[in-house]
């Protein structure tokens, strides 16, 4: 590339208007300058750059959970999980839009609550979508049809007061074992849910809940609400470092780079007052909507937009240009 | 009477006129590393839109049974972290020169664009791993987006929606800005120096051109 000092011929007055101003042409020196050839150099750089990277690190992929593996991993868990769907403990049964119509569980900015505004668009009843509806399809098991019965005919707050005593009879088992919990009146519950153990750890759950009555399916919504809504996930995601707390959105599974451009996102949620607020999701959503339109708008905002100035990096960048002026 | 392809024709090249769309020369101070970041850029779009095109000819799951196939799953993320980080250095390289000077914030708008929907598209890729990752981001995200009630609509458990995001509409979408943007660039010009000829400020509205802020 050679410089030159003659001026362009062709240049139009040069205006520091706004968006819409008319082209600045440059008067000044000029140099030549390849596009195509940067260009290309960059790409054939880029590729074997990329190549490199990919042979020496690859990429990672550590096997999804699936209820059959939870299920038989941590049965446990996974009936404390089954309880809590029943007596409307468990996570999915209190979140509210868009899956369940209690609007009090939404989060808050204020008094806004954004989360209410599109109403229930993915209804989900615990109870009948995680439970009952994929129980009723198992065959041949006349203790289950009857436990089934007598679920379906007794009153919601009947209901109510059998899986709410056994979640709560489960939880203090050791181990969280069925054969230990001690004996009182959980009506159909316990046939019930050791029914959807069995279920699960064949691996049926997993096609009962993804398929909803359909051949082909590619809304995971019910069986990724479910396993969230036991540990195993979170605990397999902590010892990955996922968790919320360790900038988990960020990362990726083993010693890989994530989305560190995620990096101010995941932030927030380290510290308070969003770290303890029960609305940290919604507020650090606002935030961050805040936070790109003005990064979006940073040459309209006043004292923004002088930052450059403050800091002289561009001295750096325009180095050259700069040495040559002053001589 | 003009026609509408003659009128379209003329209006294109009377805004986007050859030689200023692929000029052969520039500027003398045009002269520095960070320039570099910007085609660096859009050389590791090209490598993610290639390495991608050849994981949809196989299917999403490819890439966990067969070697080759987790190969280019490598180089698609690795394109991706070179794509995003070239992107990041392009955009406050930028962002120091103060480069939405002289009529320039439109492309500084299309940038940042551009860089709002890649976090948009590497995010959805991230969710269609169908893997360990994918489903534990998937169960994460959903409480984020629902709490500000996009979630009802961009559903990040829906596996089939997102991949179509990730696949179709979104690089459509950054495809397009991105073009926006070397074309803003290629209109405008290359930023001069701050003090130097049309940008005497970080000011987009400021008038008249001036010397004094060096």
């Amino acid at each position: 590339m050679t410089a030159t000092a003659a001026p362009r011929s062709n240049a139009s007055p040069a205006g520091a208007g706004t968006a819409g101003a008319p082209r600045a042409k440059w008067s000044g020196p000029t140099r030549e300058y390849d596009l195509a050839k940067e260009f290309v150099v960059a790409l054939v750089v880029v590729a074997v750059l990329t190549a490199a990277l990919a042979a020496l690190f690859s990429s990672p992929d550590v096997k999804q959970i699936t209820i059959a593996s939870w299920a038989n991993g941590a049965p446990g868990d996974f009936l404390l999980t089954g309880a809590a769907e029943l007596d409307g403990a468990s996570a999915s049964a209190g979140y509210g839009p868009p899956y369940t119509s209690d609007t009090s569980a939404a989060q808050k900015i204020g008094p806004l609550a954004p989360q209410n505004w599109p109403g229930v668009t993915h209804p989900i009843d615990t109870v009948t979508d995680f439970v009952v509806k994929p129980l009723s399809g198992v065959p041949g098991d006349p203790a289950l049809t009857a436990a089934l019965g007598a679920f379906k005919g007794a009153t919601p707050a009947q209901r109510l007061t059998w899986a709410g005593a056994y979640d709560k009879a489960l939880q203090k088992a050791p181990g969280n074992d069925p054969a230990k919990v001690a004996a009182a009146d959980y009506g159909p519950v316990p046939v019930m849910l050791a029914a959807l153990l069995k279920m699960a750890q064949s691996g049926g759950l997993d096609g009962a809940l993804l398929s909803q009555g359909q051949f082909f399916q590619t809304d995971y919504t019910m069986p990724v609400l479910f396993i969230a809504d036991g540990t195993f996930l979170e605990d397999a995601a902590v010892a990955q470092h996922l968790g919320g707390d360790q900038w988990g959105m960020m990362n990726e599974t083993g010693a890989y780079p994530g989305q560190p451009w995620l990096w101010l996102y995941t932030f927030w949620y380290q510290i308070k007052p969003f770290s303890t607020s029960d609305n940290a999701d919604a507020l650090v959503w606002v935030l961050m909507m805040v936070l790109s339109l003005g990064l979006l708008l940073v040459p309209f905002i006043p004292g923004v937009r002088s930052i450059p100035l403050k800091i002289p990096v561009y001295k750096l960048v325009w180095r050259d240009y700069y040495r040559t002026q002053e001589r | 009477m003009s026609t509408w392809t003659a009128g379209l024709r003329e209006r294109l090249v009377r805004e986007l006129p050859p030689d200023e769309l692929l000029p052969d020369r520039q500027p003398s101070y045009v002269a520095s590393w960070i320039y570099v970041f910007g085609v660096l850029t859009s050389a590791a779009f090209l490598v993610v839109l290639g390495t991608g095109g050849v994981l949809a000819l196989e299917g999403p799951q490819w890439w966990h049974t067969s070697g080759v196939g987790h190969y280019v799953n490598s180089l698609h993320l690795w394109g991706t972290e070179l794509f995003m980080g070239f992107m990041v250095i392009h955009l406050w390289g930028k962002f120091f020169m103060a480069a939405w000077r002289g009529g320039r914030a439109l492309t500084w708008v299309t940038g940042v664009l551009a860089f709002l929907a890649s976090i948009g598209t590497a995010f959805t890729g991230y969710l269609i791993q169908t893997n360990f990752d994918s489903q534990f981001i998937a169960a994460e995200a959903k409480d984020g987006l629902n709490s500000v009630g996009v979630g009802a609509y961009f559903t990040v458990t829906n596996f089939g929606q997102m991949l179509m995001w990730h696949i179709v509409l979104l690089p459509l979408v950054v495809g397009l800005i991105v073009g926006v943007h070397v074309v803003q660039v290629r209109r405008r010009g290359v930023v001069p120096p701050i003090g130097a000829q049309d940008g005497p400020t970080p000011d987009p509205a400021a008038g008249a051109p001036g010397r004094g802020t060096r």
